[in-house]
């Protein structure tokens, strides 16, 4: 039988999240109101982005492990140049990373109250936007030499997987354009979370790392 | 629990009939509709069996109403071979994904896991909202391949390569049914994906104070713990389903293999894996049958605990238990793949976890079983499903036992034993997870008691129904029935046609029972005895608040935790139990001793 006497666990707010001790996220005090809790709870959006990049790591795994017994249980595996714009869209990639991270310490200061009110802190998304678009458009230079020498989704497996991986890609890309949008709007308004903040950041972090990766694997496997 | 001024309330209750009742953004209400999709889904695919059965009984038996539906499956309402396949898919897919998954775990899991943990809501109710008309939309997909082309994909809800992927030569359905059957299913990932993410969110992130993990009623704990083997499931099984479809419409070899000759022809394709397929396929289906039953592991003991009046012996065990199932479950998919030709070393790899799983399997049951020992089980419908399910999930467990040995799985994998074996242990246990949970929390989520008399009418009827049916599966397995044959011509396997008449009687006799069961939900529904708020005299915060809930589930206020969930056998002002947001100091009767 358990205990008889019970009492609301203690709070100990330095360890707030995760502490298993009522969630943090809607630690309500002792008068109930749930306001004062959300000030020093972690928002959803923090636990929710690492879910959403362990799907999409999952995602890509399986997207591998196809790859790797595809190309293991065949003969008709055809290798092929990867197009150099890639290693350039790599670097656009990368660099917009460095420019969303100067755009996220930027707010940081601004909502802190810490830096001049007059400058722009929407500035480096803007940046980071376009780096994003140009990155796409970069990918799309690249299936089009593809297309140019003849390889289309259909015409060999290792081509289908080069699109399927960087298509797939692209459009997780596209995701995190829309959330820079989202996040412009909201600075732009002054409605802009921290949080949200943050996980637009990691979410396009993510992103960067995975095409890293991604392109090491086309480079080795294809 | 402290009342609080309405400005604490996040959220203004809807006033449009569209968002009260169509695109709710409540959780209340999209668990009500995944309910709804789940009983529908159950009730086409209940309809698809009788059929099918019907035709394995009588096999010139014409069935009314079928050659409209199908006139070159069912020419004069005779089940052609190729149509009985395309019906026994579709049966298989609703069951499993719309019924199985939905309604244990979407339905109820969205419906009390906020309520239960303290919640107004889950974090992100677009998000839910959207995950239950996609799921919906997938509903649409996969029966709409009904009507379209030449019907229903016939390779079975395992889909096999390369099967599905070299297009209608192989038959009819596998051109525009297979497509169909790939997008339904992808669209149903993604509803889960949503679903997964905020179910993760609420129990990590919205517990009220006071609720900490030990505190959560085993049923959070259980539908955490699917949401966490959902999000790995089928973020795996969407990107297989989308290669399938570029098998389809793109021309690309995932998994068709090289050389393969259909009908005289050279199928236009190069070098596929066809095991590959079955990898990506059993790395979710196999975690699937533990998303189907560990949400009837939660839900059964919370509503055996509730009539029994005292706690299980160990909640904790019982936790790590459902956790253990969960994470061996990704280790053993290789078993359904014994006759696949893997190598050996292979093959005993994957069956020492699948034997070692049948551990926290059996102490989840020895713990309920000592639990139950010596108490005063309440008796009513939801208690006697509960039973009901132990015994389906020790009596379907007990044949795993045989098929995770690959010398006897080899024997055994092709016929009906296996079709007894997933039927007794995934189906009908989950199934029973469904009733006892519908009967135990129906008064909460409409207002009105259900009529226990039907309930029990309902039970024994399912009950005695299901091992009439399922059990002598296992004697047409063990006698040679292979499965997936629409008639039975060959000589061994004349003399089982007496077994599959009666097989044919029970199962029209106990689906007949199902429909005891929507009346009695119907009925009850609008005409139904009026429910008090806490009916059962339970404990969880489910039942702390009105009935039904208010729109953000505790009117303006927020519950503190003061108590573990399972608070029976104690002396309070109210009775044997004290509620788990009650601040009455108790005593149990072990300390009174």
């Amino acid at each position: 039988m358990a205990t008889s006497v019970h009492e609301p666990p203690p709070v100990d707010p330095r360890r707030i999240p995760g502490n298993g001790n009522g969630g943090g996220g809607n630690l309500v005090p002792a008068d109930g109101d749930r306001r004062l809790a959300v000030d020093y709870s972690p928002p959803p959006s923090s636990t929710a982005i690492w879910v959403v990049l362990f799907a999409i790591s999952m995602m890509f795994a399986a997207f591998t492990s196809a790859l790797v017994v595809r190309k293991g249980s065949s003969l008709d595996w055809r290798t092929f140049t990867l197009p150099p714009v890639l290693f350039l869209n790599s670097l656009t990639l990368i660099a917009s990373s460095v420019t969303l991270e100067v755009s996220r310490r930027r707010i940081a200061a601004f909502m802190g109250n810490m830096q001049n009110r007059a400058e722009n802190p929407a500035r480096w998304l803007y940046v980071t936007l376009f780096l994003g678009m140009l990155f796409v458009a970069g990918q799309y230079v690249a299936w089009s030499q593809l297309r140019a020498e003849g390889l289309y989704l259909a015409t060999n497996p290792s081509s289908s997987f080069f699109y399927v991986l960087t298509v797939t890609h692209v459009f997780h890309v596209l995701g995190g354009l829309g959330g820079l949008v989202y996040v412009i709007r909201k600075l732009n308004k002054s409605s802009l979370r921290r949080s949200t903040l943050e996980a637009a950041a990691r979410y396009w972090h993510f992103m960067d790392l995975l095409w890293l990766y991604l392109l090491l694997l086309l480079w080795v496997k294809l | 629990m402290h009342d609080t001024s309405a400005h604490a309330v996040q959220h203004h209750a809807p006033t449009s009939f569209i968002r009260k009742h169509v695109f709710s953004l409540d959780h209340k209400v999209i668990g009500k509709q995944y309910y709804a999709l789940a009983l529908a889904a159950a009730l086409i695919g209940m309809v698809l069996s009788w059929i099918m059965r019907i035709h394995l009984g009588w096999a010139n038996a014409a069935i009314p109403g079928l050659h409209t539906l199908s006139p070159n499956g069912a020419p004069g309402g005779v089940l052609t071979p190729e149509y009985y396949l395309q019906l026994m898919t579709m049966h298989g897919t609703i069951m499993v994904f719309f019924v199985l998954t939905t309604a244990p775990f979407a339905a109820f899991g969205n419906y009390f896991l906020p309520i239960q943990v303290g919640a107004e809501d889950m974090p992100f109710p677009r998000f839910n909202m959207m995950s239950f008309w996609v799921t919906f939309t997938a509903f649409l997909v996969l029966v709409s391949s009904f009507f379209l082309g030449d019907g229903p994909t016939l390779g079975g809800w395992t889909q096999y390569a390369p099967l599905n992927s070299i297009g209608s030569a192989s038959g009819p359905g596998q051109g525009l049914g297979v497509v169909l059957w790939m997008i339904s299913i992808a669209l149903f990932c993604i509803g889960q994906l949503l679903g997964s993410l905020n179910f993760i969110g609420t129990t990590l992130d919205l517990r009220v104070k006071g609720m900490s993990l030990m505190r959560l009623p085993l049923s959070a704990w259980a539908w955490f713990i699917t949401s966490c083997m959902g999000l790995t499931a089928f973020s795996v099984l969407m990107p297989a389903c989308i290669l399938v479809i570029l098998d389809h419409v793109a021309g690309t070899s995932f998994f068709v293999a090289s050389n393969l000759v259909l009908n005289d022809q050279l199928v236009p394709h190069s070098g596929g894996s066809t095991l590959l397929w079955q990898h990506l396929f059993w790395f979710f289906g196999h975690p699937e049958v533990y998303i189907a039953i560990v949400p009837g592991i939660g839900i059964v003991s919370h509503v055996l605990i509730a009539n029994m009046r005292k706690p299980m012996l160990s909640q904790r065990v019982l936790i790590y238990c459902m956790g253990a199932l969960a994470v061996l479950s990704y280790m053993v998919y290789g078993h359904h793949m014994f006759v696949s030709g893997m190598n050996p070393v292979s093959s005993l790899a994957f069956s020492f976890p699948t034997l070692v799983i049948t551990i926290p399997a059996t102490i989840t049951v020895l713990i309920w079983v000592f639990s139950l020992y010596g108490s005063r089980l309440r008796i009513n419908a939801a208690s006697l499903f509960a039973l009901g399910f132990i015994s389906m999930f020790v009596s379907g467990g007990v044949s795993g036992f045989f098929l995770a040995q690959p010398s006897i799985d080899i024997m055994l994998h092709a016929t009906y034993f296996v079709v007894g074996h997933f039927h007794m242990v995934m189906g009908v246990a989950a199934m029973f997870g469904i009733f006892a949970g519908t009967y135990f929390w129906f008064p909460k989520m409409s207002g009105r008691m259900m009529n226990e008399t039907l309930g029990k009418v309902h039970f024994w009827l399912s009950f005695v129904g299901t091992y009439c049916i399922f059990m002598p599966f296992h004697y047409l397995g063990l006698a040679g029935n292979i499965r997936r044959y629409s008639t039975f011509v060959d000589d061994f396997l004349q003399p089982l046609i007496p077994v599959h008449r009666w097989i044919t009687v029970a199962a029209l006799i106990t689906g007949a029972a199902q429909l005891v069961f929507v009346y009695n939900l119907i009925h009850s529904r609008f005409w139904g005895k009026p429910a008090p708020d806490n009916p059962w005299e339970a404990t969880s915060l489910e039942w702390s608040t009105a009935t039904p809930p208010p729109w953000d589930n505790f009117g303006g206020k927020h519950p503190v935790v003061y108590h573990d969930p399972y608070q029976y056998g104690v002396q309070s002002s109210v009775g044997d139990y004290v509620m788990q947001a009650s601040p009455e100091q108790v005593k149990t009767d072990h300390e009174e001793k």
